[in-house]
């Protein structure tokens, strides 16, 4: 009881105070500045964007050439949380004791799906995959980008194991795949340190603004996180759906 | 005037299912409750004029925390108030009970 | 398409206090959960709808009145003068998906306790207790 009313203290004084902070900054109030001359940081982003580096999403811009070794943590930090959830997760069967009974629950989910649904994967997965792809390859000309694309295609691949009983993906290639495109991604930027003098200078061929291949090397980027995103999220959710369930 | 109206709908309606989601006892629910969050936010960033965060947070928010929610409700219990099953009663008998 | 430039300015009260309190009730209701809440999911869910109420506050914060979407699509290439801000959309971006990242590994360790002490509540796991 003591331990609620102390929770119940600390949860108001800190709404308080969050809303208290929050009526000095007005919604809607101007803090870029102006474009020409720029003084703030967005400014100089939303100056250099189409100017000198000609990509047509600015928050692209962001995200792979202005802030890129941001990226380079977040890619790390995908693949700490994939390998971390395969190795605390085994995926044979664990050394413990099993049980051999068999509950009734587990007698209904051998099944297998209806032909509606089966039918109905069958016909979107190629489309799921179409559109993941041109996503992440289109990421520097509409919203989108390498992680939105891997999100799509390991979503398509989840309704394949989900609807079907022996549905498996190999998951050799996968690994080979995955190692390939993130190995393809720091090779970028060690080129940029060797050739140019900075890891991840951005020197690639730069067009016109919303032509496909512009802005240097921003769309081979994201090929190599949208293969590397895609892959790794297929690989979580094979290791999750294939743990024994516990037979009670 | 309509547009203030949906507005004030939506952000009553994310509010509610959040509220939903922590007071419900069946798990399953509560998981459903945080995708029904996920998506109204989606519809919010959209508004707020920010599309590459809404894509971003319908494709991972909605299909794939609910999943693993769901697989983890699978190898757990299901009800909130049954927090073990009978494999940790396996050594009592019906005379200290 | 969704004409919200006109309305912003006259109703401005009511929508900065819809957009902000949302965001804060977000953040009270999951750090409530992660405090208050006995069985293992149900903290890692409250965890989940915290990060969505941060996720919030961040792209709120960025908002300039009668800006539209920060893409220099072909029609409008020098339009920059009325963009919102690129930079908090930027971090969200990261930071929704490292927030999958870490809801991922928590439940992965959830599904590790449970096979191993047969129980999901948070006061029986007290093998570590002296």
């Amino acid at each position: 009881m003591l331990k609620k009313l102390f929770v119940f203290i600390l949860l108001f004084t800190i709404g308080y105070f969050l809303v208290n902070s929050l009526k000095s900054i007005p919604l809607g109030a101007n803090r870029v500045g102006s474009i020409d001359e720029p003084t703030t940081v967005s400014g100089y982003y939303l100056n250099k964007s189409p100017n000198a580096l000609k990509v047509a999403n600015s928050i692209t811009a962001v995200v792979v050439n202005f802030r890129g070794f941001d990226t380079l943590g977040e890619v790390t930090v995908l693949f700490l949380a994939a390998t971390g959830l395969a190795s605390i997760l085994y995926r044979k069967e664990d050394e413990e004791e099993e049980e051999k009974h068999t509950h009734s629950l587990s007698k209904r989910l051998n099944l297998p799906s209806s032909s509606l649904v089966r039918t109905g994967a069958k016909i979107l997965f190629p489309l799921i995959l179409l559109l993941g792809i041109y996503v992440f390859i289109h990421g520097h000309l509409t919203p989108g980008g390498g992680f939105q694309g891997g999100a799509i295609i390991a979503t398509g691949f989840l309704l394949m194991l989900v609807s079907y009983k022996g549905f498996t993906t190999n998951h050799n290639v996968m690994v080979w795949l995955e190692s390939l495109a993130g190995l393809g991604f720091v090779g970028v930027g060690l080129y940029g340190l060797f050739a140019y003098g900075s890891f991840l200078q951005n020197t690639g061929w730069t067009g016109n603004l919303n032509d496909l291949i512009s802005g240097g090397f921003i769309p081979l980027i994201y090929i190599f996180i949208g293969i590397k995103v895609a892959t790794e999220l297929t690989n979580v959710l094979d290791t999750l759906l294939n743990i024994k369930p516990r037979k009670k | 005037m309509v547009l203030l109206i949906f507005l004030i709908a939506m952000a009553v309606i994310l509010i509610v299912a959040a509220i939903y989601s922590i007071v419900q006892k069946d798990l399953l629910f509560a998981v459903l409750g945080t995708g029904v969050v996920s998506l109204i936010l989606s519809v919010f960033f959209y508004i707020l004029q920010a599309p590459d965060v809404a894509i971003t947070e319908a494709a991972i928010g909605i299909a794939l925390t609910t999943i693993i929610f769901i697989i983890t409700i699978r190898n757990t219990t299901r009800d909130e108030d049954k927090y073990n099953d009978d494999y940790i009663n396996r050594f009592k008998s019906d005379k200290d009970a | 398409m969704i004409d919200f430039h006109t309305i912003f300015e006259q109703y401005k009260e009511i929508i900065s206090i819809a957009v902000y309190g949302t965001a804060v009730f977000l953040i009270i209701i999951g750090l409530y959960a992660v405090l208050l809440k006995k069985h293992l999911v149900k903290i890692v869910i409250g965890l989940s709808i915290m990060d969505a109420g941060i996720h919030l506050l961040f792209v709120a914060v960025g908002y300039i009145s009668g800006g539209t979407a920060p893409i220099f699509s072909p029609g409008n290439e020098n339009a920059a003068n009325t963009m919102v801000d690129p930079v908090p959309q930027a971090l969200v971006l990261t930071a929704i998906v490292i927030g999958f990242a870490v809801t991922a590994l928590a439940l992965s360790l959830v599904i590790r306790l449970y096979k191993h002490h047969h129980t999901a509540n948070i006061d029986q796991l007290k093998s570590l207790k002296w």
